[in-house]
């Protein structure tokens, strides 16, 4: 079926690029809270293949770059010194997946940094900042994501199951929730959490808060569901042969539920990404050194960058990828929203 | 009006409850605006056991939110402990510079997604169709963030347009014209970020429903008593396709208001998303939640708009209200 083949074709797209971020120790050439003092604000080294004197090269090669005469922070090719590419060299110490000891990196150069995307204000290169950064920001989006789904179908379910004075207090807490615009409940719930924390628990906290600002819209919509679910014969007739509450949420209603928690969570973690870079961005998220896609393009809030760093804002134009996977998913999701399951 | 005054109360009842929920949001801080202070050794003990004192920081949560509730009715809203004054007053300035971005945006945002939608659900299939449903496409899938910091190295490259604040620093000396001339360079920037962010949605969801109704048998009589097309188009599809775009109108309040809470603090606009990062930074208590309770109020207040709109639009809700 189309629909089929183009939803399964956009999850592809989204794994493979979600892999380059899980694998970023392998993609990218250097640890991202490397330094190089010595040159900051460096512009993205173009890549040859033909160099100065018009001689063709296979093997790509990028040339060294040296400060301008009479400047500190304009950058000139070294035309006298070229710099090859090396593919699967080896590389930084770095942990795969969190615990797979490697040395490997997809390419690099001996003796030389080589920064395709530029380097930042203390010579950290950027595509490595970027790839890392986006685990921090990906994985804040999707757990967040998570959690949120988790408690909108726990509350959603315990509404349109139960009914009654649940249904009531619940439903009434999910307006609450929703006639705070999101970014105004997420200063609010960052606000009352603690400021000046590390890295890690940052993470987890950002994630928390992401977690807990969205559930009321699939609370809602799961209610939904559940109401116009539990009136269906088959469910009637399941509970006449005895069936428990529990097993009928389980087993007959809240499949019923899927797809819209499906499309719900394409259009949800793009979203909560998004949440996870502003927050950093103010610098209210992960702090410095980790790097996350908001903190990256926080620099870009001083003039000096903004004037003359061009190259500061390519992690923006990188992100763009990911937002498209996840649209064009949600939009096929939504689309052929009815009941479409993976895997079958 | 039984059913307007329903939907007040309801408005009532949410501004209620969000600023209860605040409160109750407070209890989980782990420090306040005087801890910092604990760090100087040239401020003693007993003053900050006394500053807590007078802020009322030791009393109990409900006491706190009875005193905070006569402030809001006296006009105060509390107390901001880094202004050393009333938030209320704070609050007002910069609340108004928000509603003018937000407002403005609102009014060019559906002053475009209309007869743009409208004009894509009449073509629907064409070149121009595809031409718009492309471009929305592309807008969406580039993230807020850098498309407020896209804009901005726009301005800043090509020197158009001012690139922070809200006025020129010769402002006072203008005349009448000049300061408008000024203020609305100095909105252009942040209004088109926000525009550009919600236009996409906006443009979707009105070519969708004038798309259906389109198809209606209706117009299609319509059509056949050989009605004008213009009028066909807006005066008989557009007020059937207007209710789903009502509910989306209060909805787009919030999206706006969200979005300029970074678009403000991006392009150094002097509204309430600076102001509140700056007091979430200083755990100024107060002004954190009058500023929260004050964009729930606009939020209602932009829903209560649309259901008062709804009313007047939808013969069907009058009919209901009746009853």
């Amino acid at each position: 079926m189309k629909g089929k083949g183009a939803i399964s074709n956009w999850i592809v797209v989204l794994l493979a690029l979600h892999a380059i971020v899980i694998l970023a120790g392998f993609f990218a050439p250097y640890d991202p809270t490397e330094q190089d003092r010595k040159s900051p604000y460096q512009p993205p080294m173009r890549i040859h293949f033909v160099d100065a004197q018009g001689y063709f090269h296979a093997r790509p090669f990028v040339y060294q770059l040296q400060p301008r005469e009479g400047s500190y922070d304009q950058y000139q090719e070294n035309i006298a010194r070229s710099v090859p590419l090396k593919f699967f060299v080896q590389g930084e110490r770095y942990r795969l997946l969190g615990f797979v000891p490697s040395h490997l990196h997809l390419f690099g150069a001996e003796n030389e940094r080589i920064c395709l995307l530029g380097s930042d204000s203390y010579g950290r290169d950027q595509l490595s900042r970027f790839l890392y950064g986006g685990q921090v920001s990906l994985f804040a989006g999707l757990l967040g994501a998570g959690i949120t789904l988790f408690l909108g179908l726990g509350v959603g379910a315990l509404a349109g199951f139960y009914g009654g004075w649940r249904d009531d207090l619940l439903m009434r807490l999910a307006e609450l929730f929703l006639a705070l615009p999101w970014l105004y409940l997420l200063f609010a719930l960052r606000a009352f959490l603690p400021l000046a924390v590390g890295p890690l628990q940052a993470f987890f906290l950002i994630i928390a808060v992401l977690g807990a600002v969205g559930w009321a819209r699939p609370a809602r919509l799961v209610r939904g569901v559940v109401l116009s679910a539990k009136e269906r014969d088959f469910v009637r007739a399941a509970r006449g042969f005895g069936a428990t509450s529990g097993y009928l949420l389980r087993r007959h209603i809240l499949p019923e539920a899927s797809s819209v928690l499906l499309t719900q969570a394409a259009i949800l973690v793009p979203q909560f990404v998004l949440a996870e870079m502003t927050l950093s961005f103010l610098g209210l998220g992960v702090p410095e050194p980790v790097p996350s896609w908001g903190s990256l393009l926080s620099s870009l809030e001083q003039y000096s960058v903004l004037v003359s760093c061009w190259w500061m804002y390519l992690p923006a134009l990188m992100m763009v990828p990911f937002f498209l996977g996840y649209l064009g998913l949600g939009s096929r999701l939504q689309q052929y929203g009815e009941p479409y399951k993976i895997g079958k | 009006m039984p059913y307007l005054l329903r939907r007040f109360g309801h408005a009532i009842f949410l501004l209620i409850g969000v600023s209860a929920l605040a409160f109750a949001f407070t209890v989980l801080s782990p420090g306040n605006y005087f801890d910092e202070m604990r760090l100087n050794p040239q401020i003693a003990p007993e003053t900050i056991a006394a500053l807590k004192t007078q802020y009322e920081l030791d009393r109990p949560l409900p006491i706190r939110y009875a005193h905070w509730v006569s402030s809001v009715l006296h006009g105060n809203m509390g107390f901001s402990f880094a202004y050393n004054s009333p938030v209320a007053p704070l609050l007002l300035v910069r609340a108004r510079n928000t509603l003018l971005l937000t407002i403005t945006a609102m009014l060019l945002a559906w002053g475009i997604a209309l007869p743009l939608g409208i004009w894509s659900a009449e073509h629907q299939g064409g070149v121009s169709d595809r031409l718009v449903s492309s471009g929305t496409a592309a807008l969406m899938v580039i993230p807020d963030l850098a498309l407020a910091l896209g804009l901005l190295v726009l301005a800043v490259k090509s020197g158009w347009f001012p690139t922070g604040g809200m006025v020129s620093l010769h402002f006072d000396d203008l005349s009448f014209l000049g300061k408008i001339r000024d203020l609305l360079l100095h909105m252009t920037l942040p209004v088109a970020a926000l525009v550009l962010s919600v236009l996409p949605l906006l443009i979707r969801h009105v070519r969708a429903s004038v798309a259906e109704v389109l198809d209606a048998p209706f117009l299609l009589a319509a059509e056949g008593h050989g009605i004008p097309r213009r009028t066909l188009l807006y005066r008989y599809a557009l007020p059937a396709a207007a209710n789903p775009l009502i509910s989306l109108f209060g909805f787009s309040v919030g999206t706006l208001l969200s979005g300029s809470l970074l678009v403000e603090v991006v392009m150094s606009w002097p509204g309430l998303g600076p102001f509140l990062l700056e007091a979430i930074l200083a755990r100024d208590l107060y002004v954190i939640i009058g500023g929260v309770l004050l964009s729930t109020l606009f939020l209602v207040g932009g829903n209560f708009s649309a259901d008062m709109l709804l009313y007047w639009a939808d013969p069907r809700i009058r009919a209901e209200a009746r009853n």
